[in-house]
């Protein structure tokens, strides 16, 4: 089988932010400042990712905008000739620095957004006046001439609020609205009874988004994705193992996904010991479960194999115990069970901030 | 009209799969052959006559036939975003 190159990096600057979401995608031992990579060490992975067929970085954390040097590290994206992509929570955004980020070549900003309320944007992120500084950062973006995408990452706690959001985005000026619903690893499995959605809930989102699409069609694209504990079958994550996509964290680790830290046990190659290109093509941890020969029952032999490759290795680990296990989300599972459970279990209020040492 | 690309569009070249793409935020599409020659010429400064110009100088085609080429190859990209004009 012939390996194909990957269309695109994820670049974790850090995990420093000054928000603190229950659902964060960071590992719940979060790398500290003196662990990051350098800026000149960034610069090598950007240009090994594009000789290796990278088409596009994205710059995200944490905050990647908490790094002191992100001017210069898009600048080095950019003339490795990546396009770029700045995920960030624009609480640390102002004129200025916009300014120097758009002269160093960044093409998108994809922003972040907790709540359509003040109230709730700062109950979920925990930090005060967060919502003024996004809307500030969000009419600085479309100032620049960027376009600009509104990320929502939705859940039980906000999901009634989703047709002020799509209003937010409006308002915002976004182009496009991705409303992304939780992936249960890490900090959010520790917070799952505090996040996940009823059924009707969904229901009701799932309306709003038809709706929202049919009438602000030309002006506003809405991405949405079922979730998986509401779902018969798996999503392709990331598009298969070692397939499209690595990450580099902010250590250093060269990782299939983002989440994959969550993995017990794996062994994952540093860019400071190795090259992107050997992390790419033969570390144990990205030949794991590539393609379709790690498989077992159902998913060996099943039509849908290479359609989505088993679905998520990360979900199958925090469920099962075992990375190699059938995506519970796959109604074929023998596990699947355990989200209806999780469904049935959900129904609190409180959660836990992502924060050092919090996750214990 | 005088074509740009619209906010976050460039064309790119992809040196590992010899190719040139155009991206735009969370999407992508290789041009064709034809598409790629009109999109090298759009610099916002260049109107369509220019371009016009500019292939016909190179590219041995009655003028005429260049012209409708290139106004609905224009068009097409306007339509799917990648341009403004
Ligand atoms: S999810 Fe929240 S806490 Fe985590 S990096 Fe993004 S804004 Fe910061
Ligand atoms: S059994 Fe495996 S391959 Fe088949 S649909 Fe379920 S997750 Fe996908």
């Amino acid at each position: 089988m012939s390996l194909d190159p990957p269309l695109a990096l994820l670049a974790e600057l850090t995990h420093r932010c000054p928000l603190r979401c229950p659902y964060c995608s960071n590992p719940l031992a979060l790398a500290r400042a003196s662990e990051e990579l350098s800026t000149e060490e960034w610069a090598r992975v950007f240009r090994e990712a594009a000789a290796l067929g990278c088409l596009q970085v994205h710059l995200s954390g944490g905050e990647p905008t908490a790094r002191r040097d992100i001017v210069e590290i898009t600048a080095a994206a950019h003339a490795a000739g990546l396009y770029t992509n700045l995920i960030t929570a624009g609480v640390l955004l102002d004129a200025a620095l916009l300014q120097r980020l758009v002269a160093a070549g960044l093409d998108h900003v994809q922003l972040s957004v907790q709540d359509a309320t003040e109230e709730g944007a700062e109950r979920i992120g925990g930090l005060k006046g967060a919502q003024p500084r996004k809307a500030r950062a969000a009419a600085l973006v479309r100032a620049a001439g960027l376009p600009l995408t509104l990320n929502a990452v939705v859940h039980r706690q906000n999901l009634h609020h989703l047709p002020e959001l799509i209003a937010l985005a409006l308002d915002w000026g976004a182009a496009r609205l991705e409303v992304a619903h939780v992936q249960y690893y890490g900090w959010a499995l520790r917070n799952r009874a505090a996040l996940l959605p009823t059924r009707a809930q969904l229901d009701a989102a799932t309306r709003c988004v038809e709706a929202a699409r049919a009438a602000h069609r030309g002006r506003l694209v809405i991405d949405y994705v079922v979730p998986d504990y509401h779902a018969r079958r798996p999503k392709a994550c990331m598009g298969g193992w070692g397939r499209r996509f690595l990450a580099v964290s902010p250590s250093g680790k060269v990782l299939p996904c983002h989440a994959a830290e969550s993995l017990a046990g794996m062994e994952f190659p540093n860019i400071r010991e190795t090259s992107l290109a050997a992390a790419w093509a033969e570390s144990p941890a990205f030949t794991a479960f590539r393609g379709t020969g790690w498989m077992r029952e159902p998913c060996r032999g099943c039509a849908r194999a290479e359609l989505d490759w088993g679905g998520c290795r990360c979900q199958a680990f925090a469920l099962t115990g075992e990375a190699a296990s059938t995506d519970p989300a796959c109604a074929l599972s023998p596990h699947h069970h355990l989200l209806a459970e999780a469904l049935e279990a959900a129904g609190t209020e409180a959660f836990v901030w992502r924060e050092h040492g919090a996750a214990t | 009209m005088t074509p740009r690309f619209a906010p976050g569009v460039r064309l790119q070249e992809d040196r590992a799969r010899g190719r040139w793409i155009v991206m735009a935020p969370e999407r992508m599409f290789v041009p064709d052959e034809t598409a790629l020659e009109v999109l090298r010429l759009v610099d916002g400064a260049r109107d369509e006559a220019a371009i016009v110009d500019a292939l016909a100088a190179r590219f041995d085609a009655p003028r005429e036939v260049i012209a409708a080429d290139v106004r609905a190859l224009l068009e097409d990209l306007v339509a799917r975003g990648a341009l403004m004009g």
